[in-house]
């Protein structure tokens, strides 16, 4: 972990409802600077809807409101001038591989076209570069202009990772990336996420209690839309974790 | 134990509730599938008895010629043009105006009163009967708008009654394609447009013509909207003159005119309006066919 403690992500307070059913009941937590920090916990805990909170995309749901305050950087998120440039700086990657239904290269390119890049030399360097680092580069080089939905599901997977990466974000946030992949696949894309830590700060969601002791520095354990507790990894794998409720999650007693 | 038959007491014998079973299921499939065909034969009989009344009038020159004798004989070709020019424009107006209506609806508009103020009107719309769409559009058009009897208004009138069952197919063409397009899209910092532009209208347009194409069908049979706007019993055109028209001419058109031959005209050759109707028929069965193969064309190229 950074020994800077740069925080950058801070959340404080939040809560999210969808119509009267609130589902967030006012969290508080941060992100470091190049930490990966891993969000644990059963379905329907309101990990997946803190994430669409972070980069507003929360605010397509016409129903969902919420209260508190999330910054990215030290900004406001709610204030900020330009949504899609926030949307930018956080890189997000769905459950289920999401491959568009445009070519390999056009997935890849559609972010920074969509933000103003047209340079065709530098489109193709930063596709050959986002795809080498998803691991997918090797496999799909000949075929760039073939459909991207024609992939298999693990190849998709690594693909919505390199389109996540394609515009350059600083935070990247992974929500159950494994869900629907094989376990080899798996496998590497964790590699790639090892790399990626280097130069990335990482919010890492995930159903998998073993996946977040493997990578991350931090856990964060959440529960009917409240964080029961955050910790240093090992302290919450290693059986003194501070709440029983963490310590039979991760020991498998329930989830 | 030595391989026997199976008695007929074992665990898989053939009891009275299997027959029973198997009687009705035999009975379910040969209903449902007699009721299938009852479904095609009226089409071929319609089709045969048509084509065999018309047999004597049929061929190209029946449709590029003009009527003659007192519409007696001759062709048809002022009436063709006519629902050509009709049907031309009246989709050219309601496509542009539904597809976007239909795409505000599906991809901007919230759950709020007016979202269902406008899916009122359009579910209303859709139902309203062509005569009063006639009738409509000769208040709003032929008099209120002063446009006259004329194609022009025709054209509008055919286009309000073709608009609603566009921006219905339209949106459910838009709602076939999956949310996690356009979330991934939102997420990598796309505006909703961007995200319509690139992803999802190029996943719906096959939807969306199809839907525009059977409208085609609609607009070329409709009587009662030309009929009360612009549409004439005779107009002297040129035989095979493609542009015999002005937007403010009133017109010819073939579900007009087979009206006129069937009830107006005495003494009419038996065949010649057996012939309009295979003509109309085909025409529109030859744009649902092409509707068919854009459909796989574009399926062809389907994406996910």
């Amino acid at each position: 972990m950074s020994a800077a403690f740069v925080k950058r992500i801070e959340v404080q307070e939040l809560r999210l409802a969808y119509g009267n059913k609130e589902v967030i009941h006012g969290i508080t937590f941060d992100v470091y600077q190049n930490e990966i920090l891993a969000v644990i916990g059963p379905a329907q805990s309101g990990k997946s809807s803190m994430l669409r909170v972070l980069n507003r995309t929360i605010d397509f749901t016409a129903s969902a409101h919420w209260s508190g305050t999330v910054r990215v950087d030290g900004e406001d998120v709610r204030r900020t001038r330009d949504v899609y440039a926030l949307r930018r700086k956080i890189g997000m990657v769905a459950p289920l591989p999401v491959g568009l239904p445009l070519t390999i290269y056009d997935n890849v390119a559609f972010a920074p076209r969509a933000s103003g890049l047209t340079d065709e030399h530098q489109l193709d360097q930063l596709v050959e570069r986002c795809l080498r680092q998803a691991a997918l580069w090797d496999e799909v080089k000949d075929r760039l202009s073939s459909l991207g939905t024609a992939l298999s599901g693990g190849q998709q997977q690594r693909l919505t990772i390199a389109r996540a990466l394609s515009h350059q974000p600083e935070i990247l946030c992974l929500d159950e990336f494994s869900i629907a992949i094989d376990p080899v696949t798996t496998m590497r894309i964790e590699d790639v996420l090892k790399e990626l830590r280097r130069d990335m700060t990482i919010l890492l969601v995930t159903n998998l209690t073993q996946q977040a002791r493997r990578l991350s520095d931090r856990t964060m354990f959440m529960l009917d839309g409240e964080v029961v507790e955050v910790d240093r990894t090992p302290v919450i794998f290693s059986g003194s974790a501070r709440s029983q409720r963490t310590r039979d999650y991760v020991s498998g007693v329930f989830g | 134990m030595a391989i026997a038959p199976t008695p007929a007491t074992g665990r898989f014998a053939r009891t009275a509730h299997v027959a029973r079973k198997e009687r009705a299921e035999t009975l379910a499939r040969g209903v449902t599938a007699a009721m299938a065909a009852a479904m095609v034969l009226p089409l071929l009989l319609i089709v045969g008895y048509l084509v065999w009344l018309a047999w004597p009038s049929l061929g190209p020159e029946f449709i590029l010629d003009v009527p003659r004798r007192g519409m007696t004989d001759g062709g048809i070709w002022p009436a063709f043009v006519g629902t050509l020019y009709l049907v031309g424009i009246s989709l050219f107006v309601s496509t542009p105006i539904g597809v976007l209506a239909a795409v505000y609806l599906n991809e901007y508009a919230r759950d709020d009163w007016f979202n269902r103020v406008v899916n009122l009107a359009v579910i209303n719309l859709a139902g309203v009967p062509s005569i009063v769409h006639a009738l409509f559009g000769l208040g709003a058009f032929v008099y209120a708008a002063r446009f006259g009897y004329s194609i022009l208004s025709a054209s509008l009138t055919l286009a309000i009654m073709t608009l609603p069952v566009i921006i219905a197919s339209t949106r459910e063409a838009l709602a076939s394609v999956p949310m996690a397009f356009r979330e991934a899209c939102w997420n990598v910092g796309a505006t909703r447009w961007q995200t319509i532009r690139a992803v999802v209208l190029p996943n719906s347009i096959s939807g969306i013509l199809t839907g525009v194409i059977l409208q085609v069908s609609r607009a070329a049979g409709e009587t009662a909207p030309v009929m009360f706007t612009g549409a004439v019993f005779y107009k002297s055109v040129e035989r095979g003159d493609l542009f015999p028209y002005a937007l403010t001419d009133q017109c010819m058109a073939l579900s007009m005119h087979l009206y006129t031959l069937a009830t107006q005209v005495p003494n009419v050759k038996e065949s010649l309006p057996y012939a309009t109707a295979v003509v109309l028929l085909g025409s529109v069965l030859l744009v649902n066919a092409t509707a068919i193969g854009v459909r796989v064309l574009l399926r062809g190229r389907k994406k996910w």
